[in-house]
């Protein structure tokens, strides 16, 4: 198996020598929407060498993907910041990034210090942000006006009316509206199995109270607006989404804060196009390139007065969802250790082999 | 002797493609999954060889409860497909005239020309609380309030057997087509009721191709995905699930391949078990005399 | 007493008649054979018996009850398919019970019933066997078993004889007749081979286009058939066409189309002069002479050249084209105290008594 990975590359190698020594290509694994087509025609444009393959995939494909080949078949890659460490200690499959060729000088400063601080091992950084966003709650305010706290999803006023995703966010806000930090006990996993625990038996009590738990932002996006379900837990690119076609549904940040992560740049351990990559890396930083990027993504730009690059009507939509205070509150994913995704993961499991 | 040569040659000419895609895309990954499932994580990238994925699992009811639920759903479904796809197997090979009979065959088709996903998602506008049924019900005046027909058993198994009948099908009708009429007419020419025809002549007849069928369709719907997820709702288990879970969100692939192990073990249990107790042996079924 | 009786019977399939108006007896315990061409309508009056087809109009009783409107599996008829239908998933002891079960007898009556049948059809002891470990001949047999296992009224038998390779087809029609004396059953026998019927049956009906043109003995359909048709189907005959210039007696002067003329019995009655009429001659009323001598006044004298000399033991046959090109077939025989030989090329003179040959009206627009 290895000899034939090694002869496709050999070939691949080859082809890319022969046939294109002036083309390039940049084999991009990003988010779906993070790569939008008058984007990357623009890219193109600029760089006619330079040709841009597109793989949208998401967090833990991403991994699974890398992993599976080691580090190669891509040469960009937009992992969340929290992601990364335990990832790269364990399987190794990124290579530091050359903050020189890059324009960090356009970027947040308290965003790129937030992620290089996530990122580095061995004195070496292994990625910067791009863009950022939070995971929260959203309602349709008509229905349910009061909703505030993770645990209002499992208000019995909104009995059979509500939905999650059952995943590791949940997890973490319940434990926050529980008045908990778990960002706090990820150093001690006997502490936070405990929080687990109690937080496993609150969902599971809640279960009965949701409609279904959604799967993407698809089927989030049909819940809420044929109206099955007035109020959910949402990334906020998917609620702002909504506030355009429905201005009734508002993305709310929990009172514990909203939980935020930022979708990063790193670069595969094999990638072959270094140069094209960090090109990239530039190109969107762009404040034009920014302002498209977020009208197709729902997410801010990671670069320095990024509000005011969103498109109106997005602008619109994070001004009725956020303000200042809630910006202050904004909770970052920490960075999992060893140990932690295990807990998470049995954790899920009981939630939704429980019965109601 | 030049021309056993040649013989020999073509034989190896013509195996080496088969040999090939047998060893390089089912042998080998498979002994790969198998091996990885024997690695045990100690710490970050090392591991040792020992069974513990294997304690890990039958430690952890939620597996293997997910397992049995996953196999007991899937014997259900082969069971309804049999029951469903039985007749209309009769009626395409038997019943129906020559010329209807590929327009019919076509027509059985038809599901598999859109993807799992696509059709998943027609059941889901069907039934959804706001979806067409419940609409209709409602606008008929049958019932009083939106209902929700989505997100429970019923809906993965009648889900399920949609997707997978049609390969119940197709064995059945290759060997209903293979029985002579007159076989029928002997059967009825001789005393037999309807019923005892059907027992006696029809069904053990088309057995291979029950076989066959239920097989094949057992085998797809424990090892499906999409259409269980998707029309599964809060409580629905599925293995292939855990499996997903396992390789992609947790990480693990050493537990993850110990549950493709296991699964590939549990269904292979569970069709010589039904052989056995059905009295046939794979090989009748698949080269019938 | 007769164990089948067809009254009228009529089956239309939309516009087309398969079987026009047939009315017959079979007395009991005898062997009744309906021969005809393929669609003639015999399969179909087969299926109306048997009860997988209704007839449009007509009754069928078997002995002396009507059975129409019985369904198939309640009529005491049974019937031996074309191709046999043994059934493969079923061993023999199997196959033959099958019915025995059907009817719900016990399983000692059923082992002993079907072991005794066994020895009666000269196979004792294969009740364990695969229906694909017999031959031809055996499996023959086993499906008449299987039927007779059950001692019905009449007995069908759909050309099983069909797929028989042609050795084993002449062994297996006398001993088909031989196991119809021994179960003492009545036969109703359908065949399109008139070897088949004729050896075998003691009434034959000659069928065509859904209609019977003469029911008789063997003998009856060969020597005295009724109808040009009948004439002509059963058994080897030379056909000469023409029209009926004159008539005296029973005898009937012809010109020919090929030109000449010929004197032959009138088989049927009233025909007029003028009409389109066909002579019958069998082979082996005709003989053949090197010279030609001066013909008696009752026979018919033709002369011609010898085209080839068909050689088939007693059957042999001499081909003759006549010097009008007509094309002759003659008994030949080659015996030690045969009489004058033929090479081809030889001239000959064919001769045949004036009342073996049979004239009747030509088959429609033929």
């Amino acid at each position: 198996m290895k000899k034939f990975g090694l002869l496709s590359t050999a070939a691949a190698v080859l082809t890319v020598a022969a046939g294109a020594a002036q083309a390039e290509t940049l084999r991009l694994l990003t988010w779906g929407s993070y790569a939008p087509e008058e984007v990357v025609r623009l890219f193109e444009e600029k760089y006619p060498d330079i040709d841009v393959e597109v793989t949208y995939s998401n967090n833990e494909e991403m991994i699974a993907k890398l992993r599976a080949t080691r580090g190669a078949g891509f040469d960009l890659a937009q992992p969340s910041h929290d992601r990364i460490f335990a990832v790269q200690e364990e399987y190794g499959i990124y290579k530091p990034l050359d903050l020189s060729k890059i324009d960090t000088a356009s970027m947040q400063e308290s965003l790129l210090e937030g992620v290089k601080a996530n990122t580095t091992i061995d004195g070496e950084v292994y990625a910067v942000p791009h863009q950022w966003g939070t995971s929260g709650l959203m309602a349709d305010i008509t229905k349910a006006p009061d909703l505030n706290s993770w645990d209002d999803l499992c208000d019995p006023q909104y009995a059979g009316q509500t939905s999650m995703r059952l995943r590791r966010t949940i997890l973490l806000g319940m434990a926050f509206a529980a008045g908990k930090d778990p960002f706090a006990a990820y150093n001690d996993l006997d502490e936070y199995q405990k929080l687990m625990d109690e937080v496993t038996e609150t969902l599971i009590a809640c279960k009965a109270n949701l409609k279904a738990y959604w799967n993407g932002g698809d089927d989030l996006s049909n819940l809420m607006l044929s109206g099955e379900a007035v109020a959910s837990e949402t990334w906020d690119s998917t609620a702002y989404k909504l506030y355009a076609e429905n201005p009734n549904i508002v993305f709310i940040p929990p009172e514990t804060g909203a939980l935020a992560w930022i979708d990063t740049f790193a670069i595969p351990a094999k990638g072959e196009a270094d140069d094209a990559a960090y090109k990239w890396i530039n190109f969107v930083l762009q404040p034009e390139i920014v302002t498209m990027m977020s009208a197709s993504t729902g997410a801010i730009a990671s670069v320095k007065g990024a509000i005011d690059l969103l498109p109106e009507d997005k602008k619109a939509a994070v001004q009725a969802a956020f303000d200042e205070d809630d910006l202050n509150n904004l909770k970052f994913f920490a960075n999992i250790p060893a140990g932690i995704e295990e807990i998470e993961g049995k954790a899920l499991d009981r939630i939704k082999a429980a019965s109601e | 002797m030049a021309r056993s040569d040649a013989g020999k040659l073509s034989l190896i000419l013509l195996m080496t493609p088969f040999l090939m895609w047998i060893v390089l895309l089912i042998i080998l990954p498979q002994i790969g999954i198998g091996y990885l499932s024997f690695q045990e994580k100690v710490g970050p990238r090392q591991y040792v060889f020992g069974v513990g994925n294997y304690v890990e699992f039958l430690s952890e009811p939620i597996y293997w409860n997910t397992l049995l639920r996953t196999a007991w759903m899937s014997i259900l479904v082969t069971i309804l497909a049999l029951m469903i796809g039985f007749p209309v197997a009769y009626y395409i090979a038997k019943i129906a005239r020559k010329r209807s009979r590929a327009a019919l065959f076509l027509l059985c088709l038809i599901p598999l020309w859109v993807s799992d996903l696509v059709r998943a998602f027609g059941w889901i506008v069907l039934l959804r609380e706001t979806g067409v049924i419940s609409g209709a019900l409602q606008s008929v005046g049958l019932i009083g309030g939106p209902v929700e027909l989505l997100y429970n058993d019923i809906t993965v198994v009648i889900g399920l057997v949609y997707t997978v009948v049609l390969f119940m099908i197709v064995p059945l009708v290759s060997t209903l087509e293979g029985m002579d009429n007159s076989l029928l007419e002997a059967g009825y020419n001789l005393g037999g009721t309807r019923f005892t025809v059907f027992r006696m002549i029809v069904v053990p007849y088309a057995m291979p191709g029950i076989v066959a069928g239920c097989i094949i369709v057992f085998m797809l719907t424990a090892g499906s995905y999409l259409t269980p997820i998707l029309l599964g709702g809060k409580n629905s288990m599925w293995f292939t699930e855990q499996i997903y879970t396992q390789f992609i969100t947790r990480y693990n692939w050493e537990s993850g391949s110990t549950f493709g192990v296991l699964l590939l073990l549990f269904t292979s249990a569970v069709v010589w078990l039904g052989l056995r107790l059905t009295g046939q042996n794979l090989a009748s079924t698949v080269a019938k005399e | 007493m007769f164990d089948l009786q067809g009254d009228s019977l009529t089956k239309r399939f939309g516009s087309f008649t398969a079987v026009r108006d047939v009315s017959f007896e079979v007395p009991s315990g005898s062997f009744f054979s309906i021969l005809g061409p393929s669609g003639c309508g015999k399969t179909t009056l087969m299926r109306m018996i048997a009860g997988f087809e209704e007839p449009t109009s007509g009754d069928i009783r078997i002995k002396g009850t009507s059975v129409v409107g019985t369904p198939p599996n309640k009529r005491n008829v049974k019937m031996v398919f074309q191709h046999l239908a043994l059934f493969p998933m079923m061993n023999i002891g199997e196959n033959i019970a099958y019915g025995l079960k059907c009817r719900g007898e016990n399983k000692v009556d059923i082992r002993r019933k079907v072991g005794e049948v066994l020895d009666r059809i000269g196979l004792p002891g294969v009740e364990e066997k695969q229906v694909s470990q017999l031959s031809g001949g055996q499996k023959q047999r086993i499906a008449i078993a299987r039927c007779m296992v059950l001692e019905p009224d009449v007995l069908l038998l759909d050309e099983p004889l069909g797929a028989l390779d042609l050795k084993l087809r002449e062994h297996m029609k006398i001993e088909l007749k031989q196991l119809q004396h021994q179960f003492d059953t009545t036969f109703l026998y359908i065949t399109h081979d008139q070897s088949e019927a004729l050896v075998m049956s003691d009434n034959v009906a000659v069928m065509k286009s859904g209609r019977f043109e003469q029911i008789g003995p063997p003998e009856q359909l060969y020597h005295a058939p009724q109808t040009a048709f009948v004439a002509g189907f059963v058994g080897d005959s030379n056909r000469f066409e023409g029209r009926l210039s004159a008539r005296a007696g029973d005898e009937a002067r012809v010109t020919l189309d090929a030109g000449g003329e010929m004197v032959a019995r009138l088989g049927q009655e009233g025909l007029s002069d003028g009409a389109a009429v066909s002579v019958f001659v069998r082979p082996e009323a005709i003989s053949a002479h090197a010279t030609r001598g001066a013909a008696a006044a009752d026979m018919v004298a033709v002369e011609g050249t010898v085209d080839s000399l068909l050689f088939n033991g007693a059957n042999s046959r001499l081909l003759v084209k006549l010097d009008d090109g007509t094309q002759i077939e003659s008994s030949h025989t080659t015996g030690a105290g045969a009489g004058a030989r033929f090479a081809p090329g030889d001239r000959v003179t064919l001769t045949w008594a004036v009342a073996d040959g049979l004239c009747f009206a030509a088959e429609g627009g033929a």
